[in-house]
């Protein structure tokens, strides 16, 4: 029996992908030159050690290592990368920035560079030079990035996740084209329910899809958590809205959303029981290599959340931040090797092996290849530009992610649309519980 | 006089007086003290120590990773009116006590059962222990699976029963969730509470049953008045670890529900876990793990103090 979670979902397709990965002299030529003309100069006897987090993609983790390896051969600098598990990234860097040793570089998930602002290298110079060169940041990644008019970080990718359908069921629903806009997505949610082809979103306690789902919901409305003053302002009739609207989506899910984790509604969709969801790409990846799916991965279609009462996209995508340490003996071989990461040569090679797992956060790389390669591919190029910081207006930092990684907005949607709580009453345990957070 | 005077004192020179030195030296408590002291030593660092850093770091903003200032009882106060705090506490005291009174009726009837002779005894005994053999995590996963909200085994055969049309909706809805992960912990329970209560049976002598047939009680009466008193001391035993497990239990949970759906089974050694690991407030999952330390001396006591009574030794009362 498979065990469907999205890493080996994902593995199948990589065989095929690991060939397209930039690799052998080439890369190594282009490295060489790179390290000639670079405005960053590696230390003589440079070591770093960099932490990253799991690939769930295979492909991606090779281009990576080939990134890595012709970096190390360039330059001469001595390369130690080892992963750790999403959650793990994060206390394990804290510990480094305060002890002081262990690590140069981490490269982590959400806000992480805005945890220790002081511990940091400033990166205005390699984000000036990428910014110049490949068409500016994205808003949301400078955002998480950026302290005032430093740079604690390099925003490296954005893990998007977007609206996996079925062609013909949405079709069938009467459809045409996949809804722009709430009400159309609610009378869609509607007639697939109808036709017994329902749509499901997780209201569990799953980090990455209920917590991407129900913000975009929240913030559709023009509802948030805090202001940009970081005070508690959740409880407003902007939250009750995106309650009722939530409340009036989830009767058209199918049953046992509730108790949803991050990979129920892949096993869901794959088994063909699921007809719309939130994800990433990985169930299309994962119908897509597997052969007798190939009908379903034909009927799979991606589309952009649609958008809100307040008239621009309100995504929560997954930003993945890369930072130096300032205790580190090498600043300039760190600096070097992110601005060498991200150079078109090596950059547009890495998201292929992604297979659309990362997005970019530099404008130029829209055009990358690994976007038309497949049109299913698209809609998870726009997943930078279309998301607000995981705080949303409120200041990026380490209060945002814990009160994602605390669920409270998913509570208290879910406590609203399962009946546990009324919606007043929904909104006041989150006020609460936001208020021990930002206290 | 004189020479009768000085002949006792040399003698006593020749006896030098034991100094204190030579009196610890054979003083047998003063030895055990030396033979207890690594295991001092372990008690110290690995239970008293880890205790001790949690109860203060529950008295602290500390996150991980960072090292946090002494805040008094800021903590507390913000768990004494915090809702989730205390649905946790009444889902963990629920899931204790429903979970713990299962275990022992059903782990008594075991018990009972498998001390009777019958065809193939030793290898059903040790089949009971199955459950508890099998590691948590995996057997989380499993209830995870049987319960699932899509692929449900049982939704599936029901359905096809034609009993049902929809799935029944096991971990999504409050009720039937925490329906679910108690009855998880009870499978996994009772073969710990059946096997113990099993090896207390066999100490009772046959001859009292023997003795009691031929007064002509009846089976109910030989339990009653033989059987159950003289298996109490086990019972207070059993019954306190597997309250004590129960209440603390962690994996279970975070593998089948996350503490969801909304909350419904958090307990308080998962929102602990969530509040401290997953969220990084160190110093408010301390607060809700050290809340927990109450309740279980509670259950200590009350065996303790249980145990030091005659009546519940000896099952008469004679106290």
């Amino acid at each position: 029996m498979h065990d469907l979670t999205r890493r080996t979902l994902l593995q199948g397709g990589t065989a095929l992908a690991a060939g397209a990965a930039l690799t052998g002299p080439a890369l190594l030529d282009f490295a060489r030159a790179w390290a000639d003309t670079s405005p960053w100069k590696p230390e003589a006897g440079a070591k770093l050690t960099l932490m990253r987090w799991k690939r769930f993609v295979p492909a991606e983790d090779d281009a990576f290592n080939a990134i890595v390896a012709a970096f190390s051969k360039a330059t001469g600098t001595e390369m130690n990368v080892f992963s750790e598990s999403f959650e793990d990234v994060q206390p394990k860097a804290s510990v480094a920035a305060n002890t002081g040793s262990g690590l140069d570089m981490a490269w982590g998930l959400h806000t992480l560079p805005q945890l220790f602002p002081t511990k940091v290298v400033k990166m205005n110079d390699v984000a000036d030079y990428l910014g110049k060169k490949y068409g500016g940041w994205t808003d949301a990644a400078a955002k998480t990035c950026k302290l005032g008019d430093d740079w604690l970080g390099i925003p490296v990718a954005t893990n998007g996740g977007y609206m996996n359908y079925r062609k013909s069921a949405v079709e069938k629903a009467g459809f045409k084209e996949f809804p722009k806009d709430f009400p159309g997505f609610l009378e869609m949610c509607k007639a697939l329910k109808a036709n017994n082809t329902p749509a499901g979103f997780a209201l569990g306690h799953a980090t990455g899809d209920a917590n991407g789902w129900l913000h975009w919901v929240l913030w559709g409305h023009g509802a948030y958590t805090v202001n940009e003053k970081d005070q508690v302002i959740i409880n407003s009739p902007e939250t009750m809205k995106a309650l009722e609207y939530c409340k009036a989506l989830s009767d058209t899910f199918i049953p046992g959303v509730a108790s949803w984790n991050d990979s129920s509604n892949n096993k869901a969709f794959l088994a063909g029981e699921l007809y719309c969801t939130l994800n990433g790409i990985s169930i299309y990846v994962a119908a897509k290599t597997d052969p007798t799916k190939k009908e379903l991965a034909e009927d799979i279609y991606h589309a952009l959340h649609p958008v809100g009462p307040i008239g621009k996209p309100t995504e929560l995508q997954l930003a993945l931040p890369i930072l130096a340490f300032n205790f580190t003996k090498y600043p300039n071989a760190a600096k070097a090797f992110i601005a060498f990461m991200l150079e078109k040569e090596q950059f547009e090679k890495w998201l292929e092996g992604a297979q659309g797992y990362l997005t970019q956060n530099l404008n130029a790389y829209e055009s990358a290849p690994i976007w038309t390669a497949d049109p299913k591919n698209t809609v998870f190029s726009q997943a930078s530009k279309r998301t607000l910081p995981a705080s949303g207006i409120g200041t990026p930092g380490e209060k945002a992610a814990t009160a994602i990684a605390d669920f409270i907005v998913v509570d208290m949607f879910a406590n609203y649309c399962t009946g546990a709580k009324d919606a007043k009453g929904a909104i006041v345990e989150a006020e609460r519980q936001l208020k021990r957070i930002y206290r | 006089m004189a020479d009768l005077a000085l002949a006792p004192q040399r003698a006593r020179l020749e006896i030098r007086e034991a100094t204190a030195w030579d009196r610890l030296k054979h003083n047998r408590n003063w030895l055990g003290f030396w033979f207890m002291l690594p295991a001092l030593g372990f008690l110290i660092f690995f239970l008293a120590y880890p205790l001790g850093l949690g109860i203060w770091l529950s008295f602290t903003d500390t996150r991980i990773g960072r090292i946090g200032q002494f805040v008094g009882t800021e903590n507390y106060e913000w768990l004494w009116d915090d809702a989730i705090f205390w649905l946790s506490v009444f889902n963990t005291l629920l899931y204790t006590f429903v979970a713990s009174a299962f275990k022992f009726a059903i782990g008594l009837y075991l018990a009972l059962l498998l001390n009777e002779n019958m065809p193939f005894k030793a290898m059903l005994r040790a089949l009971v222990l199955i459950p508890f053999i099998v590691p948590t995590v995996l057997s989380a996963l499993a209830f995870w699976w049987i319960f699932d909200s899509q692929f449900s085994i049982i939704s599936w055969s029901l359905k096809h029963l034609g009993l049902i049309t929809q799935n029944i909706n096991f971990l999504g809805d409050p009720t039937w969730a925490r329906i679910c992960v108690i009855f998880a912990n009870i499978w996994r329970g009772v073969p710990f509470v059946a096997i113990t209560l099993l090896a207390g049976l066999q100490t009772v002598q046959p001859s009292l049953y023997e003795a009691a047939t031929l007064d002509g009680a009846t089976r109910w009466q030989m339990f009653r008045h033989i059987t159950y008193p003289l298996l109490t001391p086990i019972i207070a035993v059993v019954m306190t670890f597997s309250v004590l497990f129960t209440f603390t239990d962690f994996q279970l949970i975070w593998a089948m529900t996350r503490g969801g759906p909304v909350n419904a089974t958090h307990l308080m050694a998962t929102l602990s876990y969530q509040r401290a690991i997953i969220a990084g407030q160190l110093g408010e999952g301390a607060a809700i793990s050290s809340a927990m330390i109450p309740f279980l001396l509670a259950a200590i006591m009350i065996s303790w103090f249980g145990l030091q009574r005659r009546k519940w030794q000896q099952g008469e009362n004679n106290d």
